[in-house]
């Protein structure tokens, strides 16, 4: 009988430096493939036996048949491991957990607005491409990121080359002060949403550090948009992925099966305790 | 049909069990009684109404393995520990330590099913004991168990040197076949003789100091208001954060996941973890508890509100009392459940 808790042998066939701490890593199964079929927003355990075992979300989107993507920054003992392999290297990889963004349900055929800050960008990521490859069924798609400068964009040759060209797709970038070479916004993304000029009938994807989620979840209601129509991922400790080891209850819920998306409006019901 | 055994036959009873299959139960080691594996020399104790340890134990290990390594080479294979095949028994439950179980099943047989609960769980027979002196810390009877019937594969009961066994499952009934020879059928007479000791177990219950404790108010609803009560900064002050609440408790089955280096590859295995340890949620940039408050709060909102939240209201707590002799600084779960109630008043 197949446990959670057990994992599989996953293989990095590529690794990309997208920003000084932050490298996108390709994992495929041992025998070729994806480790596992997964929704965007739904995560995975990656481990180095020995070293730890951590929840990533994924990056890729599961219309990418080949293999997953993952989206790491330097903090910490295994993800300082993981920077300094080489491709080749294997790992654990167990999953998929969690509940996903609602992409064929609640946000389909809704005009979408992605919000992110720094690597807020990874779940996000998997849901924008998921459009893209879906992309009748769903309306307009606004994208506001932010990163602390321009070197700190992650996939920054994607969104430039490929999202800026897709159909009926706005990008707006921004970083938190002027540098060299940069022609862009300049200013934190709380104060740019408002800039930007957002319909609050739009469906919002809002991911990035819990004191950015903060300002720019104020910054929404300021300008119209209801609670129910915000969707935020949480993110908390976590060791066995399946509601069982306690380790991220918060309320009644468990992060890691119950979220880790949720709507702002779910969040209010929940002790402030994250 | 309910059989009978004199108390001082019990060790051939257990010599008996344990020839065709692993036999838990309580016996004392250094003063102390603990579920263990049955040895001819076992000192085992059917007295003590509180096991150190809870019965949680023999499906839930404080330790185990789960998965190995192999990490020689510059290669990775992934092996499972190996699950329970054997058939066992485990021998004097307490009524507690068995409700206990239901709750453990709720979380660990719930989907995604936990293999490794679930396969000592199905070769698990239970043999639950009626509390024949119910003790002032216990408060079982305020979640609805009664000591004098609780559940299990068979329910034993002592009145005076017999020991009444009474099957109540298909497992049951197969423990009880296996040493029926060891066996006597109770008469009529048994029978009343059970029932009697059955209504004087229920009056010691009933005269318990905390028979009366008041857990309304408590359960899925008002989760905000009881979380931002200032109570809590009160009854926390005392907590040394020492888990020994969590460990000792019936219930709780927090775990942590950790990796052992054994030098050619990797042990996987998890252990008993406690929401009262400021680690617990400690992640690269910080823990959302950092005030000791906030992690004492935890374990009580959890037993008394979120678990009821997502279990049709029943609580995570039995009332086995042993956070209310363990606890070193002298603060529990009915201390938080009272000082509550004493406030809406
Ligand atoms: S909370 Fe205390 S009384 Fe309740 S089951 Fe746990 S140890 Fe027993
Ligand atoms: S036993 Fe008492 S002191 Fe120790 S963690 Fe539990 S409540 Fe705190
Ligand atoms: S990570 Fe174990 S309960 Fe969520």
């Amino acid at each position: 009988m197949k446990d959670m808790l057990i994992p599989s042998v996953g293989i990095i066939t590529d690794i990309r430096k997208d920003t000084p701490d932050v490298k996108t890593f390709r994992v495929v199964a041992e025998g070729g493939g994806k480790c596992f079929e997964h929704i965007p927003g739904q995560c995975a355990m990656l481990s180095v036996p020995g070293v730890g075992e951590a929840m990533f979300s994924i990056t890729s989107s599961p219309t990418q048949r080949d293999y997953m993507e993952f989206s790491i920054k330097k903090c910490g003992c295994l993800t300082e491991w993981l920077h300094s392999v080489e491709k080749d290297a294997k790992i654990t990889v167990r999953g998929p957990f969690g509940n996903g963004f609602p992409v064929d349900g609640e946000l389909k055929g809704k005009n979408l607005v992605f919000i992110a800050g720094g690597i807020g960008l990874a779940p996000l990521r998997s849901v924008i491409n998921y459009v893209r490859a879906k992309r009748s069924d769903y309306g307009r798609v606004t994208v506001v990121y932010g990163a602390r400068s321009k070197d700190d964009f992650v996939d920054f040759e994607e969104i430039e080359n490929e999202w800026k060209n897709e159909r009926d797709f706005s990008v707006h970038l921004t970083t938190d002060r002027p540098q060299e070479g940069w022609n862009g916004h300049v200013g934190f993304v709380p104060a740019f949403v408002k800039e930007v000029g957002l319909d609050p009938h739009d469906t919002v994807l809002l991911c990035g550090p819990p004191i950015m989620i903060k300002f720019t979840l104020s910054a929404l209601v300021e300008m119209g948009f209801e609670r129910t129509g915000v969707y935020t991922t949480m993110e908390l400790r976590m060791k066995c992925g399946i509601g069982k080891c306690g380790r991220c209850n918060i309320g009644d819920k468990y992060v890691c099966k119950d979220g880790p998306v949720f709507r702002c409006d779910q969040l209010d019901e929940l002790p402030a305790e994250y | 049909m309910t059989y009978k055994i004199q108390k001082n036959q019990l060790g051939g009873l257990f010599s008996a069990i344990a020839a065709k299959q692993k036999l838990y139960l309580p016996c004392t080691f250094s003063g102390k009684t603990d579920f263990a594996l049955w040895g001819e020399d076992a000192a085992f104790d059917l007295d003590t109404l509180k096991t150190v340890k809870s019965a949680k134990e023999v499906f839930f290990p404080q330790c185990e393995d789960i998965v190995s390594f192999d990490t020689r080479g510059g290669n990775l294979t992934v092996t499972e520990a190996e699950r329970e095949t054997d058939d066992f028994v485990v021998f004097g439950v307490r009524g507690c330590d068995a409700a206990a179980f239901s709750i453990l099943d709720s979380v660990f047989l719930s989907e995604p099913v936990d293999t490794f609960y679930k396969s000592r769980r199905d070769h698990g027979t239970v043999v639950t004991l009626c509390c024949s002196r119910p003790e002032e810390t216990c408060f079982c009877s305020a979640f609805g168990i009664d000591a004098a019937a609780p559940s299990g594969d068979v329910t034993a009961m002592f009145s005076g040197d017999v020991l009444y066994l009474t099957p109540n499952t298909e497992k049951g009934l197969n423990l009880t076949k296996s040493v029926q020879n060891l066996l006597v059928p109770a008469t009529q007479t048994d029978e009343k003789e059970r029932a009697a000791e059955a209504e004087n177990i229920r009056r010691i219950t009933a005269s318990l100091p905390l028979k009366n404790l008041d857990l309304s108010g408590w359960g899925k609803d008002e989760l905000l208001e009881k979380f931002n009560s200032p109570l809590w900064k009160d009854l926390s002050l005392p907590c040394i954060g020492c888990g020994a609440c969590t460990f000792s408790c019936p219930t709780c089955q927090c775990y942590d996941i950790r990796d052992f280096d054994k030098g050619n590859g990797v042990q996987r295995y998890r252990c008993w973890d406690s929401c009262m340890y400021s680690d617990f949620t400690m992640m690269a940039h910080g823990t959302p508890r950092p005030e000791k408050l906030q992690r004492f709060r935890q374990r009580f909102m959890h037993k008394l509100v979120y678990y009821p939240a997502n279990n049709g209201g029943t609580f995570g707590c039995v009332g086995c009392g042993r956070c209310l002799e363990r606890c070193p600084s002298g603060i529990n779960i009915v201390k938080v459940i009272k000082a509550f109630g004493d406030n809406d008043r």
